[in-house]
């Protein structure tokens, strides 16, 4: 049996653009533990990537100076630049907070939570039925 | 012009009711622009039918009526629409104009404000990430446009989750959703009515974009996931008071996460084109009865002169006059 029906999905993978490749990238290092191999930032990413591909993304990310790296074994390890001092984050934070207006312009990826909100989103990621309408936990089901 | 000039009114408050509901049956990409479609068409309905409604008034007064050279009096004997109603009228399509200045202004800002912020991000790549242990993503349109993520967002998801929220914003800038969620804040700051297909619309684009990401996944569930647990990170983290109340649209994207993909209907589409087809029609038939009632009108005025002593100034005979 080959996984053949899964190619739909996957056949994007070997074409996606450098910038994406990037970000995917960047985006497996910013969520790791500590510093990743090309090798473990390979298994992290999506698709099947060759070895080689990651390895390219990860020194041009080094270039840029996005990265940190030191020796581990035969390769490197790799880790993002950190950059808590940076005025960025504070200034995207304002960015934000300017009420509804800003959703126009500023896609957010998910919007408050009311308490009820929280109580169903809850429930239904914990695998209870997703029956609409249904805001009370049953019990004994 | 009787009833023809009011119908537009009627497909606005018919479709502000209606297409909230309707827009969450359809597939949201169909929806979106089925909704964007609305909109728009609607203003300009409203906005016209208003405009002329006002014009009735306008046109009955002398100093306007001398200027145009049609007569006062003829077109008071035809004129089906009161002056309280011509009056109002013009009154409510000032205030949306001026709405809808104010609104435009404000989206103009706000994207000059975006697109200097983008400039100055240090990074030249496409995912900037916020050294932040606050769980916050957004998309910052633009050419090109930029996926913003802080750290405490990227380490509460999971490898998959993670291609999913990437997918989801990378959406939003390719398909120009900030365009649509502009056009309905300027159509509904000129007439209130259509709020509510903002508010529909920007629902829509967000399931728009996690359709995508599904499709681009290969998973919903993964994407459900990834969208209910940035949710639960973000509402642990801070919840603004004053938008606490709001919610609700998270839950509705898991729920229709987790269920197969809507359908695609058309029965609910064709319903809504034909009551903007008919918002169209009436509109060109109130305007083109209004012109043939200033027409007619100026007839009046120029048989009334053709009679009474010559004025000393030629004038012109209307060519449409007497052709019957």
């Amino acid at each position: 049996m080959q996984e053949r029906g899964d190619g739909g999905a996957r056949e994007a993978s070997g074409r996606r653009a450098r910038g994406q490749l990037e970000s995917d990238v960047l985006a497996a290092l910013w969520a790791a533990d500590g510093p990743l191999t090309a090798g473990q930032v390979r298994e992290a990413l999506p698709g099947d990537l060759a070895y080689t591909t990651v390895l390219t993304i990860l020194s041009r990310l080094y270039d840029k100076k996005m990265l940190v790296r030191h020796r581990e074994g035969r390769g490197y390890a790799y880790a993002p630049v950190r950059d808590e001092a940076s005025h960025t984050a504070q200034r995207m934070r304002s960015l934000l907070d300017g009420g509804s207006d800003r959703e126009a312009v500023l896609a957010r990826f998910v919007s408050e939570l009311s308490e009820q909100d929280e109580h169903v989103l809850h429930q239904l990621l914990t695998g209870h039925d997703a029956r609409t309408g249904d805001d009370r936990p049953t019990e004994g089901a | 012009m009787l009833i023809s000039v009011y119908v537009p009114f009627a497909v606005t408050a018919v479709l502000a009711v209606l297409a909230p509901r309707l827009a969450h049956v359809l597939p949201p990409r169909r929806a979106a622009w089925a909704l964007a479609c609305a909109a728009l068409v609607t203003a300009i309905g409203w906005a016209g039918a208003l405009s002329l409604l006002a014009f009735t008034g306008v046109a009955q007064i002398p100093e306007v009526a001398e200027r145009g050279r049609w007569s006062v009096s003829a077109l008071q004997a035809e004129d089906p629409v009161s002056l309280v109603v011509a009056a109002g009228s013009a009154l409510v399509l000032a205030a949306g104009v001026v709405s809808l200045g104010l609104a435009a202004g404000k989206q103009a800002r706000l994207l000059v404000q975006a697109r200097r912020e983008r400039a100055r991000l240090p990074q030249e790549s496409e995912l900037v990430v916020l050294d932040d242990d606050a769980p916050t993503a957004f998309a910052l349109p633009g050419s090109p446009g930029r996926i913003v993520v802080s750290r405490g967002m990227l380490r509460r998801l999971t490898d998959r989750e993670r291609e999913a929220l990437l997918a989801h914003e990378r959406a939003h800038l390719r398909c120009r959703h900030h365009l649509f969620q502009i056009l309905w804040r300027l159509t509904a700051a000129l007439n209130p009515l259509l709020r509510p297909l903002a508010v529909a619309g920007g629902f829509v684009l967000e399931r728009w974009a996690d359709e995508e990401a599904a499709q681009r996944v290969g998973d919903r569930k993964i994407v459900a996931h990834a969208v209910g647990r940035a949710a639960l990170a973000s509402a642990g983290a801070s919840i603004p008071a004053a938008l606490a109340a709001t919610g609700g649209a998270v839950p509705q994207r898991v729920r229709a996460l987790l269920a197969p993909p809507p359908p695609r209907r058309t029965l609910p589409l064709v319903a809504g084109g034909l009551l903007l087809a008919a918002c169209c029609a009436s509109l060109v038939n109130a305007a083109s009865d209004s012109d043939q009632m200033v027409d007619s009108a100026q007839c009046a005025a120029y048989a009334a002169t053709a009679t009474a002593p010559s004025v000393g100034e030629h004038r012109r005979e209307p060519d449409f006059c007497f052709e019957d």
